[in-house]
């Protein structure tokens, strides 16, 4: 045990140095590249003499190194820059438009676990089956799907056509109250006080930029399991258990998927990077009051402060996500402890 | 050197009639690379129409026999302009995954055979690219950098470049210590040679499945970034702001200038995901009989 | 209380149906045990497979009937079968770390065998599973209990999958190739612990080997196995005196014994005669205080310990021991594809321990030694074709290019009996001997002065094993070469070797002529080892030339 607390403990150090990388890359972005800073900071409309002020307001004429631990010192003081857009503090809004995302994100991430981790154990479990062949057509495909493109259709097929779904602006319908804010999750919220109007009312906007989110996501874990089922089943303790009389059900998911599980989990980090990133684009086709429509605004106006707080703090979560998954990792596998012994 | 009996491009191309034969889904994605690439060089000049070209007067019509996929907010003909947009999205993902795979083989092939410092330091700077969500990288660097479609491909090389450097350098890493490297330090090879001429092609194939994917992935994420408005730029037909436009439309019923633009982004990727196990087959020996 | 009749399993394959075994019949006796012996592919598995009902994806029995104690194995229902798999008739395989669930506790994996054939409850389970591993002689049970199979050595994985096979006392014990890829000594503790624990339960046991040795130490009773179907049955003795099929002798032959001659391993009717090969007396290679030293996780390791040895011109010596003993480490030193950590190489009056290794490739001296390796398929570059592989030191080192090369390369296939015609042929496209023949003429390519063969044969069937050994000797009297030849077989090494080294633990502990050696081993590994090689019966072959050749 002392040998697994141990691994933890580095793979937690090693998360260190990228954080530090992280706020590097961010900092040349914001700061260092060709090009007058104080213009993009001041934003579109500036004139001569706000840029100059704009450009001693922020130290641009210290050292690059100077201005690199202000930038820092800043950071550690949870101070992003103020948004020209809103007026705000980068931080204030990002965290207040965070919960937003998140819920999107996490309902999509349950959905296509759900339905992919299956589709790929019965792929793998018949190789060669229509199983298998749907399984690839759907994991091919949703590679392929564009999300903003799926979102546009959805809303085609599912709005204008058949008027199953709401309206595509928004967390939730003018006619219902937002719910207390407690964790911010609209579903959460809602069910706590037990207004299950509002939630069935949150549950209809979430439906469609969610199932587009999950469609893109699907492709990956479905592979990923169907691969690594293939590969353990054909390995040689399943034999040695099958030889032994155990039942399908005790080898297929007490011996098979436990070993499978592990080399999804470690997809589950590319998983939640390209999510990431795809919710941006289907938070603006859903016109999704979350961070990646504040991205996409701030990018319009040119507020670039807004924008590299969102490039930063999408990275420091995506971090703080990988730190979690490897850490769950390693409790799951018992050889990892072992390595660092 | 050895086999006088039939020349290397002979057997190149028995090779590859042999894998177009032996899998029909192979023969099929490349056939549509073909039209692709047939569309991205002479689209421009067969298009019925100019694809800049607006007519007030014409504007959002439905499909029809004189404009196949109807016309936009502007008159301007659907089918023109998605056609003509292919060159311009091939180019950027191509351009892309040539970068990303040159540095990137470099990089890992370096990294993975002779480790110490310089892996390390690879190791650190790829964990950092990939501690982004790739997609909101790619958007922190063009903003910076300027909406040029230079910097669009210079994004996706970046976001790309961990893949490669990362595949090689397990490819290469696994085969150090490979018997057949051995025998060639035996055989008087010096390290370059035998990265370049011995390692280096086994890791080929598996190469060529990422190549595909990449391939694919590249336009996806190009032309997300135009769908934000980042990149390329109205009026420039690309398949990704004819989206982002034609979503206006979509709530009132305006289908088509969304659908075709995105049918064809979707093909695109299609063909290149198809396309993967047939690379690999063909840069496989094994796979020759 | 088994009995196969007429049993046929064919496989589909996307190239059509094949048929893995045809026709096999045979029956076992309450507390026999049988082995069944063949080289690889004979269908030797495939047939325990099948009467387990466990054939990978594809296969299906085809054919004959399955019975076992009155149940009808082919027609039973797959329920019943499950009851019957692990209860009745339990099955060991090969490999036995791959053989166990690398994420669940070994006793947790005895348990869950026993609570699916009711012979634990919840409650007595933890007991019952320690019972089970002290049933198979693993010391300090309770402890071992809570162990995953990668904190075991590969010996004590065995002992975990048979207790994993006896928990619920099975009356049939079939051991797939139990014993391949462990230790020769701990082959022997595994064989032995199986036949102590089936006598003691009186249960039948099925082995499955490709070792004759193995089979006719441990067997009552042999069945011989050749392309899917049986060619001879009988007793050790009777087969080894007296074997009818062409193939039971030629296998029988092949194997290595004592007092056997290197080229009485070969089917009479291919021998030719001896050829010796002749010592100039000088000293080749003198090996001073060789050390290794690896930094490992938990501080530096030294793989070598001061090894020192003399080897004279025209002479083979052999290099045993166990795996782990630093054996591979000092022939890669030796090959100078490894940097010594302290210590000399002194090759034909030269130093070239202090020629640093990323250097040696462009050494005058690089031509003089060369290296037969172990695995054959690894070696070779799967993107080179055999020409292009062996041409490969030509061009390098020799210059040779075109119509002098192509000679050159072709000569060399005539030399290690490869057809021309396989020359254009990529690795995967060739057999396992024709692999080593690739490997080999590459070696011999630049006539090299010494040529060291880590286990040249180890990946192959004994009958062409045979035929790479005479081809070894016979290209080390014709070319003049001295040998290192780094080996487990201390039958093999007698046959081949002058000399012999015994290590381990990175060092020397015995030295000497090989017949000396091993007619009076002084250390007790050599002793060990020597004990542990299986034994033909007494009965084999007084003069097996004679009777071959009638």
């Amino acid at each position: 045990m002392s040998g697994r607390l141990k691994s933890i403990g580095l793979r937690v150090l090693q998360a260190v140095p990228v954080v530090i990388g992280v706020v590097v890359v961010s900092f040349v972005l914001t700061r260092a590249l060709p090009g007058d800073p104080a213009v993009y900071f001041a934003g579109a409309a500036a004139d001569e003499q706000s840029i100059q002020q704009i450009r001693e307001a922020l130290g641009l004429d210290k050292s690059l190194l100077q201005q690199f631990l202000i930038y820092v010192g800043d950071l550690l003081h949870g101070d992003f820059g103020q948004s020209i857009m809103t007026g705000q503090p980068v931080a204030d809004d990002l965290i207040r438009k965070l919960p937003a995302s998140l819920e999107l994100t996490l309902l999509a991430l349950c959905m296509s676990c759900g339905l992919a981790v299956p589709l790929g154990i019965m792929a793998a479990r018949n190789p060669g089956s229509l199983q298998d062949h749907l399984c690839r057509m759907v994991v091919t495909a949703g590679v392929s799907l564009p999300t903003f493109f799926t979102g546009v259709l959805l809303i085609y097929v599912f709005y204008y056509l058949l008027g199953w779904a709401p309206s595509p602006l928004g967390r939730l319908d003018f006619i219902y109250i937002e719910p207390d804010t407690v964790t911010g999750f609209y579903l959460i919220d809602s069910a706590i006080i037990g207004d299950w109007e509002v939630f069935f009312g949150a549950l209809k906007q979430l439906a469609l930029p969610a199932i587009t989110l999950a469609l893109f996501t699907m492709a990956p874990i479905a592979r990923m399991t169907r691969a690594a089922m293939l590969s353990v089943l054909s390995s040689d303790f399943i034999r040695t258990a099958r030889a032994a009389g155990l039942t399908e059900r005790k080898v297929l998911y007490g011996y098979a998927l436990r070993n499978a599980l592990l080399p999804v989990v470690t997809t589950l980090g590319m998983v939640f990077s390209f999510t990431l990133g795809a919710n941006v684009l289907v938070e603006k086709v859903f016109a999704w009051p979350g961070i990646g429509s504040y991205a996409v605004e701030a990018l319009v106006a040119s507020d670039y402060a807004a924008v590299q707080g969102f490039v930063l703090s999408m990275a420091l979560l995506f971090v703080a996500l990988n730190l979690i998954i490897d850490i769950s990792y390693s409790l799951i596998d018992p050889r990892i402890g072992f390595e660092a012994r | 050197m050895s086999d006088t009996t039939t020349s290397p491009r002979r057997q190149a191309l028995a090779h590859f009639a042999y894998v177009m034969r032996d899998n029909p889904v192979t023969f099929l994605a490349f056939a549509m690379f073909a039209a692709f690439v047939l569309m991205a060089l002479f689209g421009p000049a067969l298009v019925p129409y100019d694809p800049l070209a607006s007519d007030a007067s014409k504007a959002l019509q439905p499909p029809s026999a004189s404009h196949w996929f109807g016309t936009d907010n502007l008159g301007r003909d659907v089918f023109s302009r998605v056609i003509v947009a292919t060159r311009l999205d091939l180019t950027i993902s191509v351009a892309a995954v040539a970068l990303s795979f040159v540095f990137g083989s470099i990089l890992g092939a370096v990294a993975g055979y002779w480790g110490g410092w310089l892996d390390a330091v690879l190791n650190r700077v790829l964990d950092t690219i990939m501690a982004f969500p790739l997609f909101v990288l790619a958007m922190g660097i063009v903003a910076a950098l300027g909406n040029t479609v230079e910097n669009i491909v210079y994004a996706t090389a970046i976001i790309n470049l961990p893949f490669y450097a990362r595949l090689v350098r397990a490819e290469v890493n696994i085969r150090r210590e490979a018997g057949f490297v051995q025998a060639a330090k035996l055989s008087g090879e010096s390290d370059i040679s035998i990265l370049a001429r011995q390692i280096f092609p086994n890791a080929l194939p598996p190469m060529m499945v990422q190549i595909s994917l990449n391939l694919g992935w590249a336009i996806l994420n190009a032309a997300g970034l135009s769908f934000i408005g980042l990149g390329v730029r109205p009026p420039e037909a690309e398949w990704g702001i004819m989206v982002a436009e034609g979503a206006n439309f979509i709530i009132s019923g305006e289908w088509w200038l969304a659908l075709f633009p995105g049918l064809w982004l979707m093909m695109a990727v299609f063909t290149f995901n198809l396309m993967g196990d047939g690379l690999r087959d063909l840069v496989d020996p094994r796979r020759r009989t | 209380m088994l009995e196969l009749r007429n049993l046929g399993v064919t496989f589909q394959t996307r190239k059509g149906p094949v048929e893995a075994v045809r026709d096999v019949s045979l029956k076992l006796a309450k507390g026999e045990s049988l082995g069944i012996v063949g080289e690889s592919g004979s269908g030797k598995s495939v047939t325990s497979y099948a009467l387990m009902r466990i054939l990978d994806r594809g296969g299906s029995i085809t054919a004959g009937d399955v019975t076992y104690s009155g149940i009808d194995l082919r027609r039973a229902a797959e329920r019943d079968m499950l009851d019957v798999r692990g209860r009745e008739i339990s099955m060991i395989f090969q490999n036995p770390r791959a053989a166990l669930n690398p994420i669940r506790k070994v006793g947790a994996q005895i348990e869950d065998v026993l609570r699916r054939h009711a012979q634990a409850t919840r409650y007595d389970a933890r007991a019952k599973a320690i019972a089970a591993l002290e049933a198979v002689r693993i010391r300090d049970a309770e402890a071992r209990y809570e162990a995953y199979p990668f904190e075991l050595s590969g010996g004590m994985c065995q002992r975990v999958v048979i207790a994993i096979a006896l928990a619920c006392d099975p009356r049939l014990l079939i051991a797939d190739e139990p014993t391949t890829g462990l230790d020769i000594t701990t082959q022997k503790t595994v064989m032995d612990l199986i036949r102590e624990l089936s006598a003691e339960r009186q249960m039948s046991t099925i082995t499955i080997t490709h070792d004759l040795g193995l089979a006719a130490e441990y067997c009552d009773r042999i069945v011989v196995m050749k392309d899917g179907a049986l060619v001879e049955e009988g007793t050790p003795e009777a087969l080894f005196s007296n074997a009818r099929h062409p193939y039971t002798r030629k296998l029988i032959a092949a194997t290595p014994r004592l007092n056997a001659s290197i080229r009485e391993l070969l089917p009479a009717d291919t021998r030719t005669p001896y050829r010796p090969s002749r010592s100039d007396g000088e000293t080749l290679l003198k090996v001073r205080d060789l050390v290794k030293t690896f930094q490992g996780k938990s501080g530096p390791v030294q793989a070598v310990k001061g090894v020192s040895f003399d080897l004279t011109q025209g002479t083979s010596l052999a290099l045993v021991g166990e795996s782990g003993c630093g054996k591979s480490t000092l022939s890669s030193m030796l090959t100078r594809l490894l940097d010594p950590t302290l210590g000399q190489i002194e090759f034909d009056g030269e130093d070239l321990g202090a020629v640093p290794a990323r250097n040696f490739a462009r050494h005058p001296r690089r031509r003089d030694i060369q290296m037969v390796f172990q695995d054959a398929t690894d070696s070779l570059n799967p993107r080179f074709t055999a020409a292009q592989s062996i041409a490969a030191p030509l061009r390098k080192i020799a210059k040779l290019r075109g119509t002098a090369l192509k000679n050159r390369v072709a000569e060399l296939a005539d030399q290690v009996g490869l057809p021309q015609s396989l020359l254009h042929r990529f690795p995967h496209q060739l057999s396992g001997g024709q692999k080593a023949r690739v490997g080999i003429a590459r070696a011999i390519a630049l006539n090299p002065k010494l040529l060291i063969l880590d286990e040249p044969t180890a990946a192959l069937d004994v009958s062409i094993q045979a035929v790479v050994l005479n081809l070894l000797a016979d290209l080390r009297a014709d070319l003049g070469m001295t040998y290192i030849f780094v080996s487990h077989d201390l039958q093999v090494v007698r046959m081949l070797c002058d000399q012999v080294l015994v290590m381990q633990a990175g060092e020397i502990v015995e030295r000497g002529a090989t017949a000396h050696v091993m007619d009076a081993p002084q250390h007790p590994l050599t002793r060990s080892l020597i004990e542990a090689t299986p034994k033909l019966p007494s009965t084999a072959f007084e003069d097996p030339i004679k009777e071959v050749a009638e």
